[in-house]
């Protein structure tokens, strides 16, 4: 038993060198920007810009073929640090953003056409007729958002939506890229008021799939100010500017419209996030 | 390696004794039919007719897009009432042309008409067929006219006329060879015409000696050969069948012709029995009505349109425990959600399960038995390529070939952890074919 | 197959309809529709049944003490895995056979009248860090059965390799003896040399299992009859037995007719130890070894060598659980190298 334990330690040992021989053997000259910028990067190769992993996009960025602030999640604190070791201005970016699942078309709300029974993922179910809801537009409820998100801030809730933890959310997008129904979006967390439903089926299909979905009854349209919400093929949608005021949800008949609290829960709050982000 | 038979593969219980004796029954015209325009692999043509329009059998509903693409024909006189998104056996909701039957079934004028064709040459004949909307009846529903068309450097010495229907369940075939095997075996040598091909071998599986009976004498006074072949899924799959009855390996990606070889199920000869000696187009086709959850199964001539819930209803309706409708067979075809898909030109068989006939998929994580190493067909790794599809690490799957899956289904149908196998690698291949176009 | 789906299908959440009549009537799955039957726990109970033959023998040599050692691992086995599921609250593979079967194994590996907390802590380590805390059926490297069984011998070796109960039915009166293999080690170490003759009689008292040894390895022919009915049954292929059996010939008649003083014959090293048990019931572990036959029979052969290496020239008279385990850390490699061609010359991608 000694004599192995001996014999193996010593094959560990040689193996160890001849790997480090081989490292610096291969070893390719780096640019010292590279690492320094690296070591910038969040370094949780989650994919997000697009590339591979942060080590990647310190290369291009370094080699002037990305932007200083390519990287979605480190936001404005990485990108100034980055164009400090670049040694070029930034001019600052826009405000935090968080995803957001738009449908609120849970177990409870919205009627399923067939008992799906298949791979635990929206994407495969969505190879069968699209999905099993009969909404064709609703959340599938499998959790593939949840699978991808590399900072687990998607949950799946009881019912079968997936519920985003808008203080781990770094709007690093793959949850947007990974869902088959493109229901999530990423939104500015200081807005407050959201229209859950992505849904164009006109008003009477809508209403036989789901309890919560928008019936283009154009009431919000009314109440809110001027261009705040547009109707777009059946579906009432926030343009974003000028803000919708949180007494537009109380108009909605099917309670698609919700106050959606994303940290950021007093209008004062929302204030000085957005006078924050415009300081920068 | 026994001869007449090819790697893999499994044993399924066949019950083909559910519909196997039952003649072919002509379907009444339903109060409606809906008749989608995707129906052919490859580009869906498009609608020539509007709501409200009347049309006649046979007249031209929407006109091929390209040259993988086939026209598509009104399946009875009537009023278009509705142009609307239907579930399509294929597994999606796409646009359909509904049309409200006159009663009268009409024909469009100059149809219908016998004519004699023995002076067609292979242009005029590959005319026809492309102009009667003629697709591979055994599913796969790919343009004829295009499979009659190889390229110069591909010649095809043999064509196979594919009567093997290995699919559980599944006797439509077998009726159609065992009741009109001369019109199958004349539309096959106008095949054989247009490609100029004397070698003509006509393969069924053993497990139907009253249609190989019935082939037998038609076939061999055109001098073309029936083998009898082995009874084992999927045996009526283009490479192992070609494997089979020549030794001939499909290259990997290749198609049929890449060794000089045409596959042609019966149902499509005698399509084209019709369409070159009788100049109809494609309006109707035998289906297979079958399964423990229809009360009376049955196999109906029925018009491409028919809804599986009338075709149903014509075999006595569902049964209490019900379970899933396939379009197609068991083990390749596709559930449906709905009664009111229609049957299409590639539909061979609606087959009822009951709830208990179903396989409940698990997704319990692979033991690593191996069964599907020994089922699979094609050779592959099924094992490995559903655990990285599982991880969704689809470059992998790629790489241990899943593209090459035909989808037979043997893996899933032997794996004891009940993993659905082929929703994984549908899904793998898609991501693939994704990112490959993505690449272009 | 009394557990088919009930009649009420999988559930749909959205479809418990309050006032409306339900909209899903039907099941959608990608296809296949059917299925042949088979389940995990119908694979394992062919496995348990294949080993009954030699478990009843055993019985029947050792007496009481080897119905205590089976019963209990068996019980502790199943036991440590439904605790665990309820522990970490994962559902679905309780139920499958599988970690009876792992009880089953382990005891196969012990000497009769092994004490109950021995056969507690090995079924612990077996079912608990060599399979759950791996992920469960399907993702353990190493044989659950053998990693308890290597546990044992190494922090229990007097209680796992000398207090052998020599067979007398019901064993009444139990002597304490060695193993042939310990003994042809001790003769060894003794005299510098084996009594390397294998007599008629020895070799047929090997056969049939007449001496001491663990539960499981004593009876060759009962083992083999199981290993015939799993081929049979196509729960296992040849390869891997095959490989792992001829290797250990084919090695150890190599070092006997070189030196035959000193090396025993090649038929006496097949047929000790525990070979038979291991190489067509553990060497053929779905979980831990290669999945394609040409993978099957490197991992054979890698098991009969090291088994001989070990038995002449390691510290222990026996080298088939180390074999096993070794090669189980080389599966993965192993399946990486060979895997299966595709149906059809791969063509040179014009595309
Ligand atoms: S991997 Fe594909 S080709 Fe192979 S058995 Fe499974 S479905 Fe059939
Ligand atoms: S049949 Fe199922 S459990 Fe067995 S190796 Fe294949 S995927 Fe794994």
């Amino acid at each position: 038993m000694v004599a192995a334990i001996i014999a193996l330690s010593a094959l560990a040992l040689v193996a160890s060198f001849g790997l480090a021989m081989v490292a610096r053997a291969f070893a390719v000259p780096v640019d010292p920007k590279v690492e320094e910028i690296e070591g910038a990067l969040p370094g949780a190769n989650c994919g997000g810009c697009g590339l591979p992993g942060c080590s990647e996009l310190a290369r291009r960025i370094a080699e002037g073929r990305a932007d200083v602030d390519a990287c979605p999640v480190g936001g404005e604190s990485v990108a100034r640090s980055i164009s400090r070791i670049m040694g070029v201005a930034f001019a600052g970016g826009g405000a935090r953003k968080t995803a957001l699942v738009f449908c609120a078309g849970d177990d409870e709300t919205a009627r399923r056409r067939f008992y799906y029974n298949g791979v635990k993922d929206c994407a495969s179910a969505a190879l069968l007729f699209g999905g099993d809801k009969l909404c064709g537009y609703g959340c599938l409820g499998l959790g593939t958002c949840a699978g991808v998100c590399p900072f687990g801030a998607i949950e799946m809730s009881a019912l079968g939506l997936p519920v985003i933890d808008p203080s781990k959310c770094t709007a690093c997008n793959k949850c947007v890229l990974a869902c088959p129904k493109k229901i999530i979006k990423l939104v500015p967390v200081s807005r407050r008021v959201h229209i859950l439903c992505s849904s164009h089926d006109k008003g009477a299909k809508v209403r036989k799939a789901c309890s919560v979905g928008c019936i283009a009854c154009t009431k919000c349209v009314k109440e809110a100010p001027e261009g705040a919400i547009a109707m777009q093929d059946n579906l009432a949608v926030a343009s974003g500017v000028p803000e919708i005021p949180d007494s537009v949800a109380a108009v909605c008949p099917m309670n698609t419209i919700r106050v959606v609290d994303l940290g950021i829960s007093a209008p004062a709050d929302a204030a000085g996030a957005a006078a924050e982000g415009a300081a920068s | 390696m026994k001869s007449g038979t090819f790697f893999g593969g499994v044993h399924p219980r066949y019950e083909k004794d559910l519909a196997g004796g039952r003649p072919i029954e002509t379907m009444p015209l339903p109060a409606r039919l809906v008749v989608p325009f995707a129906q052919n692999l490859g580009a869906a043509p498009k609608p020539v007719v509007k709501k409200g329009d009347e049309v006649k059998r046979g007249q031209l509903i929407a006109e091929p897009q390209g040259f993988v693409s086939v026209p598509l024909h009104a399946p009875t006189s009537g009023v278009v009432q509705a142009i609307d998104v239907f579930p399509h056996p294929v597994g999606a909701d796409l646009p359909a042309v509904v049309i409200v039957p006159d009663g009268k079934d009409e024909w469009a004028p100059g149809l219908n008409v016998e004519r004699d064709a023995g002076d067609l040459g292979a242009d005029a004949l590959r005319g026809v067929i492309r102009d009667a909307g003629l697709v591979g009846m055994g599913g796969a529903a790919f343009p004829t006219h295009v499979k009659l068309s190889p390229p110069k450097d591909k010649p095809i010495d043999v064509l196979v006329l594919n009567g093997a229907e290995c699919e559980p369940y599944l006797t439509a075939d077998h009726r159609l060879m065992a009741e009109r095997p001369a019109e199958i075996v004349e539309g096959a040598s106008w095949f054989a015409k247009a490609l100029g091909v004397e070698n003509v071998i006509v393969a069924v599986e053993k497990n139907k000696p009253d249609a190989i009976a019935a082939m037998r004498p038609a076939a061999e006074a055109r001098g073309y050969a029936v083998r009898a072949l082995d009874v084992v899924y999927p045996q009526g799959a283009e490479r192992q069948l070609i494997f089979a009855l020549t030794g001939r390996r499909v290259p990997a990606g290749g198609l049929p012709m890449d060794v000089g070889v045409l596959v042609q199920n019966v149902g499509t000869c005698y399509a084209a029995f019709e369409a070159v000696r009788r100049n109809r187009p494609l309006t109707e086709r035998v289906v297979c009505v079958t399964g423990r959850g229809v009360a009376n199964p049955k196999n109906v001539l029925a018009r491409i349109g028919t809804t599986f819930g009338d075709a149903i209803a014509f075999c006595g309706g569902l049964r209490e425990d019900a379970g899933k409708i396939i379009g197609g067979g068991p083990m390749m075809g596709v559930a449906q959600y709905s009664l009111d898909a229609p049957v299409t030109k590639g539909t061979s068989g609606i087959v009822v399960l009951t709830r208990r006939e179903a396989v409940q998929y698990a997704g319990d994580p692979c033991i690593r038995c191996g069964r599907c190493l020994r089922a699979c067909p094609m050779l592959l790794n099924p094992s490995v390529l559903s655990v990285y599809a599982e991880r969704l690490r689809f470059d992998e799957t790629a790489a241990h070939h899943v593209l090459d899956c035909i989808e037979c289904g043997c893996c899933a149908y032997v794996c004891p952890s009940r993993r659905p196998m082929v929703h994984h690698f549908r899904r793998a291949k898609a991501e693939i074919r994704k990112k490959q176009a993505r690449a272009v | 197959m009394e557990e088919r789906l009930p009649d009420a299908g999988p559930k749909a959440p959205g479809t418990k309809e309050k006032t409306e009549e339900p909209i899903a009537r039907f099941l959608v799955s990608s296809s296949p529709h059917v299925h042949e039957g088979i389940r995990i726990r119908s694979v394992m109970g062919l496995v348990i049944v294949a080993l009954l033959p030699a478990s009843v023998f055993s019985i029947y040599l050792f007496g009481l003490p080897a119905l205590f050692t089976i019963l209990v691992s068996v019980a502790s086995a199943a036991g440590f895995e439904w605790l665990w599921q309820k522990v970490v609250r994962r559902p679905g593979t309780a139920g499958d056979l599988s970690a009876v079967l792992t009880g089953l194994l382990l005891a196969l590996n012990l000497p009769a009248g092994s004490p109950w907390w021995l056969i507690l802590v090995g079924n612990l380590f077996a079912i608990v860090v060599a399979k759950q805390l791996y992920g469960g059926i399907g993702y353990n490297i190493f044989n659950p059965a053998l990693v308890g069984r290597v546990v044992l011998l190494v922090a229990f070796p007097v209680h796992m390799t000398s207090r052998w109960i020599s067979p007398s039915a019901w064993g009444m009166d139990a002597v304490t003896t060695a193993t042939p293999l310990g003994r042809a080690r001790e003769a060894l170490l003794a005299t510098g040399s084996v009594d390397a003759a294998l007599t008629r009689n020895e070799a047929i008292d090997l056969l049939i299992g007449n001496r001491a040894g663990s539960l499981g390895e004593v009876s060759v022919i009962l083992l083999l009859i199981g290993g015939i009915f799993l081929l049979a049954k196509r729960v296992i292929t040849w390869h891997a037995p095959v490989a792992f059996i001829g290797s250990v010939w084919a090695m150890a008649g190599i070092f006997h007719l070189a030196n035959p003083a000193r090396f025993a014959d090649p038929s006496f090293h097949v047929l000790t130890g525990g070979l038979f048990l291991g190489a067509f019931f553990m060497a053929t572990d779905y979980v831990t070894t290669p999945l394609a036959p040409a993978g099957k029979i490197v991992f054979g052969i890698g098991c009969g060598v090291v088994t001989v290496v070990i038995r002449l020239f390691g510290s222990y008279p026996e080298g088939v659980s180390f074999g096993i385990l070794l090669m189980n850390a080389f599966t993965p490699l192993i399946d990486r190298a060979f895997k299966p061609a595709v149906f059809g010359a791969r063509r040179a991608k014009t595309a």
